[in-house]
This record gives C-alpha cells, structure tokens and sequence, in this order.
C-alpha cells in the first residue's frame, strides 16, 4: 500500500538516515519526502510504498521504534488523505 | 498520483492527535428476522449463532483498519432486528433474548449490542407490551444490551399508553440498579421518530426496512470543530463560522466513509451510512458545549445556546452530505449532559436547565440525553417528561429521545458518577408538580396536521 509516514522530533544527526535506514531493512521504498526544521523541532513526510504482505507489521515496527528514539513517527494509508482533503 | 500537501498531512495527523477526532464506532446491523421461532429456546440458539457467525471478524478487522490508516475506531457495535417481533413468535421470557444477546455479543468482542427494541407509535401487541415491561429485568441482569422503545411519529402521533408504562420502567430501572448508580437507565432510550439505521447507542437498532446485514459507521469530532471555530477568531461573521464548521464536517465525514468502506469490503457486508454525529465524550477538548462557548456564549445553557446550536447542527449535516451520498442515521451535534465536560460544567453552575435542553432539542439531535433528575421524581412525571420530548419530535418531524437517569436517593445538586464514556454529572431539577390525571389517561396523541404550518 501507499502509506505516509510523518515523523515529529527534536532535531539531531541522523533522523532521516536512521527512518529510511529501517525502511529499507524492510523493503519499504521511499517515493517522496519532503523535511524542514523550524526551530529544534524536526519534521518530516514520507510518501512509501510498503509492500503488500508487511502491512500492519512493519506500521506497528516503525511506530515503536520512533518511541524508542524519542521521535513521533506515524505512518497512515494515502487514502486517509486523499478522502479528507480533496473532493 | 495526485500530490498530497504537507499541511493537509499534518492537519489530520494533527486532528487525531490532539483534537480527539476519531472512528466513534463501526456497527454492525444483523437482521434476525429468520431466526423467529415458535420456541423461545430454539430461537435464543439460532439468534447466538447468527450474531456469531455475521460479527466474528467485526472487533479483528477494526483493529486492522485502526493500524493501516492510523485512525482511532473506538467501539465495535451490533444492533439486531427489534426483539418484540421474535418475541410475538416465540412468546415466553423476554429476558432470555436479553441474555441470548449479551453472550452473543460478548463473545464477539463487540461492546454494545442494541436492538433489545419495540416500535409502539400507533399501539401495542402483547409481546411488545411484555418486551416493555421487561426492560428493567433485562438490562439490570445484562452488561451490554441496549434498549429502546419508539413512542411516538409524525405519522402516527404518540401512544400514550406506552408513555405511561415508560415512566415506570425507567424508574424500576433506576430502582434495579442503585447501588451500581442505577446503570440501567443509560442503556434504555425512548424514541419519537426512531432511525432505523442509527450505529450509536444506546438507541440504535436495525429496522426491519434494512438488508439482511450491513455496516454502518459514527464519526465524531466535537474537538476539532471548535479548534476550526478558535482559529477563525472572534471577528469571523456567523455565516463564516458555519462555513468553517461545514469544511470541517465534510473531513471528518469523509474519513467516516472511508473507514465503512474498508470495512464493509474486508467484512463482505454491504456498506449503510456515516452517522456524522458530533458525539462528545468526558474528555477534555471533545465538548459540543465547548464548540457553543467557542461560537461566543460565556456558558452553554445561556441565552444564545439555541441559535447557536441550531447553526452547528445544520452546518454539519450541510457538509457531511456534500461529502458522502450515504449519510444517515442521527447526523448532527448530540448533547448528552453526563458524556460532555462542558453540559457538566453548565450543569453544575445552574446555568443548564432542563428547561433549556428541552428547547436545544428543538433544534439539533437527539434529545434530552443522560439527564440525572432526582431519584424522587415520580413515575408520572417522567412519563410527562418523555411525553414532552415526544411532542417536539412530532410535530417538528424530527427525532427526539429521553435517555433519563433518576438517581435514586439522591437531590438536586449531588452527583452520580458513571464513568468510561458515560461520563458523570450532577442531578438537574425537575419541577415536581403532577401529571398524573393526563398521563394516566393513555390513549393516542393524534398526529399533527402537516399542511398549515405556521
């Protein structure tokens, strides 16, 4: 599926390596992203394509992982977007 | 691919972060119609085995959908076919439905199951009158059964009998469960105009117009509207804000249709309506009174509360129908007073009445809803109250319900504490003058004219 991942932090070295380093680990191919630091806080979108057969456990991975390294990671299927904001 | 915006994405993820926005619930309607049976046994059987059968993927497939969108869905519901129909087959004690339903849906997972039902607009048949009576029974030796009567309809007027049969069972209701703060009478609402396809409880049930099973979905989002409605500012004109209230509306149904969706296709049930309710629960920042105070009232309950409400009420169903094709149910604000941080608050400062939330009903759904009255009302002016709700509904073409708690042993001003999503909330006042003579009369409040309007 298509999914974005948004990821929230305090801003340091390698927050984006660390999130694509474990995409990739689990064949989650980045299509896009977009990053700005305001301030300390660090944000980040991700447009990714997870494959099929790693859905929920690779969202319920990333998600926990984000915890442990004191980032907010949150990863929702593109259609969420797609229904809210457009007609 | 159509590009999605950056701050489209961080507005959502935003809105169920920190603006409560979420799935209220996913509901399953099962029609248990083929389950009737001559043999109140036999039928309780069959009843357990199709409620298993159709829901046992409904709790799974839930989570499923809660962790691929990132979206919250909060409770997994079934409303079944009313059971005064089975009941007029089967005859015997209704209560066994009752419990039949409740182990049924426990076992499923689901954590409400209504339908424990009978529609009495226009008279009673003596399996619904001995349904009616078996409320208090029923719920008081059940955890999760949810009932409702509909009294009253535009079409047909009020029955009056039942009305009057009502106002005792609310209070054996009350009396059953005193010492677990009489619980029961959260789980019974009395209807004028009932929905049929309403996924909310405690009053929904699945008519007897609907297919065999369906999935309809509650979206809520009391917090995000007012969020929408702060950043506007104080200058925005009234027809800026119900604009403001319309766009948001139409996200938060959106997001409903597609979760029903998803649903409905990973279940292999058809898909029924978005419920576009603004459904408050205690939280902090999920008041429907809070989004009144946001609109400029310094207390909801005030002067100014039934225009306002009457704004916010149209403004959602306006942009929840532009956003779905499929809304139904109740759609529009709901103002339970022990379930809302901000009615409580109201409440509490004497500034709601019962009064005033009689006129809001006038104006938005659904009606007077877990309002604690003292435990000394008597059976009669309940049967007043309900009755007076009913007239609203009838004559305004609109749905209206009572879910009343008499708290017994307790006066106005002292508190009963639910808990969960029931939330709490003081004892409101009732004006104890009598009804007795009108109530006790029975009989049929004849339908209103609907031409000569004025």
């Amino acid at each position: 599926m298509r999914a974005v991942i948004s990821v929230v932090g305090k801003d340091r070295t390698g927050i984006l390596a660390f999130v694509a380093t474990e995409c990739a680990k689990r064949n989650i191919n980045i299509v896009d992203v977009s990053q700005k630091t305001l301030q300390e806080l660090f944000t980040m979108i991700m447009i990714v394509e997870i494959p099929e057969d790693k859905d929920s456990s690779a969202i319920t991975e990333l998600e926990q992982l984000g915890e442990q390294q004191a980032l907010k990671i949150h990863v929702m299927h593109e259609d969420i977007f797609n229904a809210m904001h457009t007609i | 691919m159509r590009q999605i915006n950056a701050d489209n994405i961080l507005e959502t993820i935003r809105m169920i972060e920190e603006e409560n926005l979420d799935i209220r619930t996913i509901t399953m309607g099962i029609s248990l119609l083929d389950c009737a049976d001559s043999d109140i046994d036999r039928s309780c059987q069959k009843i357990k085995k199709k409620i298993t059968e159709k829901a046992k993927n409904l709790v799974s497939v839930a989570k499923e959908i809660q962790q691929e969108y990132g979206i919250p869905i909060i409770n997994q519901r079934i409303t079944v076919t009313p059971i005064s129909l089975l009941l007029s087959a089967s005859g015997g004690d209704p209560v066994k439905y009752a419990k039949a339903l409740d182990e049924a849906a426990k076992e499923v997972g689901a954590s409400f199951i209504g339908g424990y039902s009978a529609l009495v607009q226009k008279g009673m048949t003596e399996a619904e009158k001995a349904l009616i009576l078996s409320i208090p029974r029923a719920l008081s030796e059940t955890d999760i059964v949810c009932a409702s009567v509909n009294v009253g309809s535009s079409k047909a007027g009020i029955n009056m009998d039942a009305v009057s049969l009502l106002g005792r069972v609310v209070k054996e209701c009350a009396t059953l469960t005193r010492d677990r703060n009489c619980i029961a009478c959260s789980k019974l609402v009395i209807f004028c105009n009932a929905v049929e396809d309403n996924p909310f409880m405690a009053g929904g049930f699945h008519g007897i117009s609907e297919p065999d099973c369906v999935i309809n979905t509650g979206v809520s989002g009391p917090g995000v509207v007012r969020n929408a409605i702060r950043k506007a500012g104080k200058s925005a004109s009234m027809d800026e804000i119900a604009e403001i209230i319309k766009k948001t509306a139409f996200k938060i149904t959106r997001m409903g249709q597609l979760v029903g969706r998803q649903a409905s296709e990973r279940l292999n049930v058809p898909f029924g309506i978005v419920d576009l309710s603004l459904a408050p629960t205690p939280a902090v920042g999920d008041s429907v009174a809070h989004i009144l105070e946001e609109i400029g009232l310094e207390t909801c309950g005030g002067p100014g509360t039934t225009a306002a409400l009457a704004m916010l009420n149209d403004a959602v169903k306006k942009g929840g129908v532009m956003a779905s094709s499929s809304v139904g149910g109740l759609s529009g604000a709901f103002i339970p007073v022990s379930e809302d941080a901000g009615m409580i608050s109201a409440a509490e400062k004497g500034v709601l009445s019962i009064e005033k939330l009689e006129a809001m009903t006038c104006v938005c759904s659904v009606g007077l809803d877990m309002v604690i009255i003292p435990g000394e009302t008597s059976a009669e002016t309940i049967s007043a109250i309900i009755a007076d709700e009913a007239a609203i509904g009838m004559v305004n073409t609109k749905t209206t319900a009572c879910r009343l708690i008499p708290a017994i042993g307790r006066k106005p001003g002292e508190h009963l504490v639910f808990g969960g999503l029931m939330g709490e909330g003081p004892v409101m006042s009732v004006k104890q003058t009598d009804a007795s003579v009108m109530i006790n009369r029975g009989g049929r409040i004849p339908s209103p004219l609907h031409s000569l309007k004025n």
